[in-house]
């Protein structure tokens, strides 16, 4: 039984590390990172099998974070778990860090470098495709943001996911209905989102991307043989901070010394409730 | 009265590919939809486990190689050069390269050789863009021996490589077992100390007929096969340059950013000599038989030795 609160809790710690990281790092995708937290911590503390004291285990879990701007809390988690040191996260985007503003695999637990939207579902397929020829039970996450969607690459994964019966390949996207441009809808629209993913022969499931206890779920997943599964996962975009909640503006917006106190008061009332 | 050859290069690929891949169930060969232009149906039908067909998706393509090797799959992604360098050059460039995947881009049909097809199936800017990716070795064998030779070591090689060769048969420059390739080290298949010419892949044949015409006029001509445009084999372009001045060089590929380019960009930089850069010049190349393309470019054997007399004048 996956502990509920400890996720609570290191969704938090989480958030406020992605906070500091781009209040001193003055960059990031602060929007999207407190977007899909708690799925990134579900994943590393409870669903994935995982050695953090042997990243390249050959039987480790895949995670593929084809959002890769959100790449701040995977950091924080990383650093966390002990794949890299926690002081590291100091150095984020620095001159010469290893850790920059997408994912890289010079990052111990970091399997590929991602960063273009639309490239991490064919890998994922890749991977999950090597699993099945050599009969191997490792899964493989793949974490996409909503817009990332409009990518005709995407499709042709789907396409393949379901081709190949990857039941081993489980898809994530962070719902949070809001790109760089605007709304999704208006930028372009992803409705009916869920039946998309049917049709390409996907088992599509709909979670509250904040809640621990349907997000745990993921771990009991695939539940249907010889299927591929996308998780749309409903989230709201700049989530855990009050004024960046469902703000566009905070897709990548820096805040300064006054919206950082405040930002820090709000996560660090909520850690000390713990 | 040697039998000329009737095997392109892309079917000695996949034969040597099929042999190794019997021994080797890591080795993966991906398609989208041009099993048949690539000649894999043998190896399909005969290693369905180790085969991908992708549809006609080459984005996805390169990406799923790349992951496929990020598990310890060997896999070769096989394709039109046309649409590899091209409509998944970004998954080239981040999947393949960026990530330091253990992935082999084989491009066929490169250069002009879907001749009448026209630009949107040529290939004649690859190089160009496939050099100025980091991490990446860019290879270009020129005839089935070496096509062979290079097969069997970038099974062994571990690393992202982009490999182009044409669509048709070509001759022989080198014989049965006894074609020499190591990555980054180019063969000198005559020497001279007149001139020197600098081919790649499928136009080394040519190059090396120009070399002999000039032999036969007195003119001692050095001709390099430089398979590998990327990285470059500086030495033996500095040596040539030193020894011989006039460099030409000889590529199926735009006059823009290919082994001319890579040539002129060290000698320019190191060891100043006259050059001249022998390509498809810039401009939606003609079409028709390739032979006539080449032909009508001016890039035939008695064409090169030509421009190699005109540069000696």
């Amino acid at each position: 039984m996956a502990n509920l609160k400890l996720l609570a809790e290191k969704a938090v710690q989480t958030r406020i590390a992605i906070l500091q990281m781009i209040y001193q790092g003055k960059g990031g995708h602060i929007g999207g990172a407190l977007s899909c937290t708690d799925i990134l911590v579900t994943l590393y503390y409870t669903v994935m099998r995982i050695d953090p004291k042997n990243p390249g285990w050959e039987g480790r879990d895949r995670f593929v974070l084809s959002k890769g701007h959100s790449v701040e809390g995977l950091y924080a988690i990383l650093a966390d778990l002990g794949f890299i040191p926690r002081a590291e996260l100091d150095s984020y985007r620095g001159f010469g860090s290893r850790l920059i503003g997408h994912p890289s695999n010079k990052v111990p637990g970091i399997e590929v470098n991602t960063g273009a939207l639309g490239h991490g579902l064919s890998v994922g397929v890749g991977m999950a495709l090597a699993g099945k020829m050599d009969q191997k039970d490792h899964k493989v996450y793949v974490l996409m943001g909503d817009g990332e969607l409009a990518e005709g690459s995407v499709w042709e994964a789907a396409m393949a996911g379901s081709h190949y019966k990857l039941d081993n390949l489980i898809g994530i996207v962070d719902r949070n209905r809001l790109q760089i441009g605007g709304s999704t809808e208006d930028v372009m629209a992803l409705e009916d989102l869920k039946a998309k993913w049917q049709a390409f022969g996907w088992e599509a499931l709909e979670v509250d991307g904040h809640d621990f206890n349907s997000l745990v779920e993921l771990a009991k997943l695939p539940i249907v043989p010889g299927k591929p599964h996308m998780i749309i996962a409903n989230t709201i975009k700049g989530k855990g901070i009050s004024f960046m909640e469902n703000e566009v503006g905070w897709h990548h917006r820096v805040p300064n010394e006054e919206e950082y106190a405040q930002a820090l008061q709000e996560l660090e009332l909520r850690m000390g409730a713990f | 009265m040697i039998k000329k050859n009737q095997v392109p290069c892309r079917k000695a690929f996949t034969e040597t590919l099929l042999e190794l891949a019997r021994e080797d169930r890591d080795i993966i060969a991906l398609t989208s939809d041009a099993r048949g232009s690539v000649t894999l149906e043998q190896f399909a039908r005969e290693l369905p486990e180790q085969f991908v067909e992708v549809g006609i998706a080459e984005q996805n393509l390169v990406g799923i190689a790349a992951g496929l090797a990020a598990c310890g799959k060997k896999p070769f992604v096989c394709g039109p050069a046309c649409f590899l360098s091209a409509r998944s050059l970004e998954q080239v460039k981040v999947d393949a390269a960026y990530s330091d995947m253990n992935v082999k881009i084989i491009a066929v049909s490169g250069g002009v050789s879907y001749g009448p097809l026209g630009s949107t199936h040529h290939a004649v800017h690859d190089l160009a863009v496939m050099r100025a990716i980091p991490n990446l070795t860019v290879i270009l064998p020129c005839d089935v021996h070496q096509t062979r030779a290079m097969t069997k070591l970038l099974a062994e090689y571990e690393g992202p490589v982009y490999v182009r060769m044409g669509r048709g048969a070509v001759a022989d420059v080198y014989r049965e077992n006894d074609a020499p390739f190591a990555i980054g080290r180019a063969n000198v298949l005559l020497n001279g100390g007149d001139l020197t010419i600098i081919a790649t892949g499928e136009m080394v044949r040519p190059a090396l007929d120009a070399g002999l015409i000039l032999k036969q006029q007195g003119v001692k001509t050095r001709v390099i096969d430089m398979h590998t445009i990327k990285p470059l084999d500086q030495e033996a372009v500095l040596q040539a340059a030193c020894d011989t001045g006039n460099l030409i060089t000889v590529e199926e590929h735009s006059v823009h950013g290919g082994l001319g380019a890579a040539v002129a960009e060290l000698v320019t930089q190191n060891f100043p000599v006259r050059m001249r850069i022998m390509g498809i010049p810039d401009e939606p190349a003609i079409t028709g038989d390739p032979a006539q393309i080449l032909k009508y470019y001016r890039m035939t054997a008695e064409d090169i030795a030509e421009a190699a007399l005109a540069m000696l004048d």
